[in-house]
């Protein structure tokens, strides 16, 4: 029980990295950092750079938030903790 | 019929709506009162965080900020959505699990310390009321501008519909009156922008539309953002797109900014205290994913308001005679929002970047030869004329965009919407640390529930009366103080939250130091630049983005302290052990 616990912990753990890292990559990496090289490439009307930080990087957050709706209530029930 | 008409029905219509919700959802339990019960679905509760968090300015100044920032704006547009990303992982779910009332009730027992829940309390008191006296003022310039009451009395009404649903409903009252509000604002801040969508791009998603080209007029063909950036240069600014241009923030600053603003959201305590009104923990994850869904329908419309505005602003005044000057540039001329000095007395409105006077305008209540107001500023010496109000950008987009009264009318209820719903979700806050983790857990352990429901009445009935008091009586520092909340709740409570949930060592000597280190140095950052005309000595960094520094000073303190004193005792490693699974989250509440 005790061991299935942590490894609970550790499987949330790891999801959050993930979605966090994606979570940082499309708002700071996009949309702040490589901005100007993000420019270069360009969408219909958008520089992809300036779309990321004005659009994407919101459509992005949405999405990495129901993910991890999703797969937590999965990893819930498999480890039998959830209410 | 008039728009003057128009508007007082569809605000009498609005505002009955969220006095009638508040009567069916009274309350008569201090959990009812502090957090509806426990028992909002994600769904509605969703909803309630989006009108909360969606203030007046996010309703009427952001979309006009970016609109003369470009790219720069995408610090408000990352800022106050990302912090959801992070609540939803980092927060939420495990203080819904906790399930007490407020944020200082974790902190206080999290580092078993009552200094500690001292801290925060007053951290959530001064991050609420900076926040609350700027909605109050919303209230009453929305009230004097679309209702022509005095201002003063716009916030007299604001204060009497707040303290009667706020004080009656507790925190049951506001979630559902803030469902409302919020259907109202997001319509009303659509149907403008689809009507100019269409207009402009012939596209009636705005969201797709500023990436489309410009259906007709000279520009016909070519895409809005490009033609945008050609406005732009030809006048002497950057181009809309373009980022760390001459004039804006550097990559540093806009990094910082947008950092202290997303954990500023995710630490704020009156978007945290709705996480705690949901069934169960797994409803406080999927409702984090609703908010941020509802606020994201608002956040990507903003921006291409934006450029729309811009581009309808210069193409339609910039380089025009004023005679020939379309209507809607004369009615707001008369409300002082827009401008136009005639510093080369050739009649023609020319557009330039720079201040075109000095201050705002005031009118010397004569006409000029060419029908326009004077002014008694003093011009500078640039050769911009114009001077324009961003807050104009969503306020005349329906006239810019010749729609219907009812639809102004709509606007007009929808910025009400968000003022009022931001400003009774802050008061409840103030009202719950006063009467809860003040009153309750440190004065008085034994009051009886109908003292402290009492006691909470009593605690919104002040707490209105301070931020009426400082509606009418602005002080004048409101615009510096919002850097206040943001960079405090980013420097207090965020590490500090966080490292009780991840990190078990984390202690009550580690947080205290923690707290007060971050504190410390954003307020005399921010004091020194924004009070004392200091230089932003750090890298540049402004005043708006120093919580981020403030958070990692926090962060630092906190480990370094609790790694050097003992650890936390075995029944608080427990409790920490114990909130990190959902188990047994609904039976929780009832402390």
């Amino acid at each position: 029980m005790k061991k299935d616990l942590k490894l609970y912990w550790k499987k949330n753990l790891s999801l959050m990295v993930v979605l966090l890292s994606i979570w940082a990559i499309v708002s700071y990496g996009f949309g702040i950092l490589f901005v100007d090289q993000m420019n270069a490439i360009k969408i219909a009307g958008f520089p992809l750079g300036f779309w990321f930080a004005q659009q994407g990087s919101i459509y992005v957050f949405v999405v990495l938030i129901f993910i991890y709706y999703f797969i937590m209530k999965k990893v819930d029930e498999e480890f039998d903790v959830h209410e | 019929m008039s728009i003057l008409t128009w508007t007082y029905i569809m605000v009498g219509i609005t505002f009955s709506l969220y006095l009638s919700i508040a009567w069916i959802a009274r309350v008569k339990t201090t959990s009812g009162f502090y957090v509806a019960g426990g028992g909002v679905s994600p769904l509605a509760n969703g909803m309630a965080t989006a009108a909360d968090w969606m203030s007046a300015a996010s309703f009427i100044s952001m979309a006009g900020l970016i609109s003369f920032m470009g790219y720069t704006g995408s610090i408000y547009l990352l800022g106050w959505t990302g912090g959801y990303v992070l609540l939803a992982l980092l927060l939420a779910p495990y203080l819904r699990k906790f399930g007490k009332f407020t944020v200082p009730d974790f902190v206080g027992d999290r580092y078993y310390s009552d200094i500690a829940r001292f801290v925060a309390l007053m951290c959530a008191i001064f991050v609420s009321f900076t926040y609350v006296a700027g909605q109050m003022r919303g209230v009453g310039i929305v009230f004097s501008r679309f209702l022509e009451v005095d201002v003063n009395t716009g916030v007299l009404i604001g204060m009497a519909i707040v303290f009667f649903y706020a004080s009656l409903g507790g925190m049951k009252g506001i979630t559902y009156t803030q469902v409302a509000q919020y259907l109202v604002l997001i319509v009303a801040y659509l149907v403008p922008a689809i009507a100019i969508s269409l207009k402009i791009t012939g596209t009636f998603i705005p969201q797709l539309g500023f990436g489309s080209t410009i259906a007709e007029g000279a520009n016909a063909g070519k895409y809005l953002l490009d033609v945008l950036n050609q406005l732009n240069t030809d006048l002497g600014f950057s181009a809309y797109t373009q980022a760390f241009g001459p004039g804006s923030k550097s990559m540093l600053d806009v990094f910082c900014i947008t950092m202290a603003l997303m954990v500023g959201t995710a630490g704020l305590p009156h978007v945290i205290v709705r996480f705690y009104t949901v069934p169960s923990v797994r409803a406080a994850r999927l409702s984090a994913g609703y908010a941020l869904l509802f606020i994201a329908i608002l956040y990507t419309t903003a921006p291409a308001i934006a450029s729309f505005a811009r581009y309808n602003m210069i193409n339609s005044i910039s380089g025009v005679e004023y005679s020939k000057a379309p209507a809607w540039f004369k009615n707001w001329e008369k409300t002082g929002l827009i401008a136009w000095s005639d510093k080369n007395q050739d009649g023609i409105i020319e557009y330039f970047p720079g201040d075109p006077f000095t201050g705002k305008p005031t009118f010397t209540g004569e006409k000029g030869s060419y029908g326009q107001e004077l002014l008694s500023n003093s011009p500078t010496d640039n050769k911009n004329e114009l001077f324009i109000d961003r807050d104009i950008m969503v306020l005349a987009n329906p006239e810019i965009a010749n729609l219907p009264p009812w639809v102004i009318a709509l606007v007009a209820a929808g910025g009400l919407a968000a003022a009022l719903s931001t400003a009774s979700g802050l008061l409840l806050v103030i009202s719950s640390s006063i009467s809860h983790d003040l009153y309750y857990r440190l004065i008085n352990r034994n009051a009886s529930e109908k003292q402290r429901l009492m006691v909470g009445r009593i605690m919104i009935g002040l707490a209105v009366c301070v931020a009426g008091y400082f509606g009418i009586h602005p002080p004048g520092f409101v615009a510096q103080v919002v850097a206040f909340a943001f960079g405090l709740a980013a420097s207090s409570f965020f590490p500090i939250i966080v490292l009780g949930i991840f990190f078990k060592r984390a202690n009550r000597e580690g947080a205290i130091c923690g707290m007060i280190a971050g504190i410390s140095f954003t307020c005399y950052y921010i004091v020194n630049i924004k009070f004392l005309g200091g230089t932003p000595w750090l890298l540049g960094i402004s005043a708006e983005g120093i919580g981020t520094v403030g958070m990692l000073i926090n962060f630092i303190v906190t480990l370094l302290v609790s790694f050097m004193t003992a650890p936390p005792p075995a029944d608080v490693q427990e409790m920490v052990e114990n909130i990190r699974f959902p188990r047994g989250a609904g039976a929780s509440i009832d402390h």
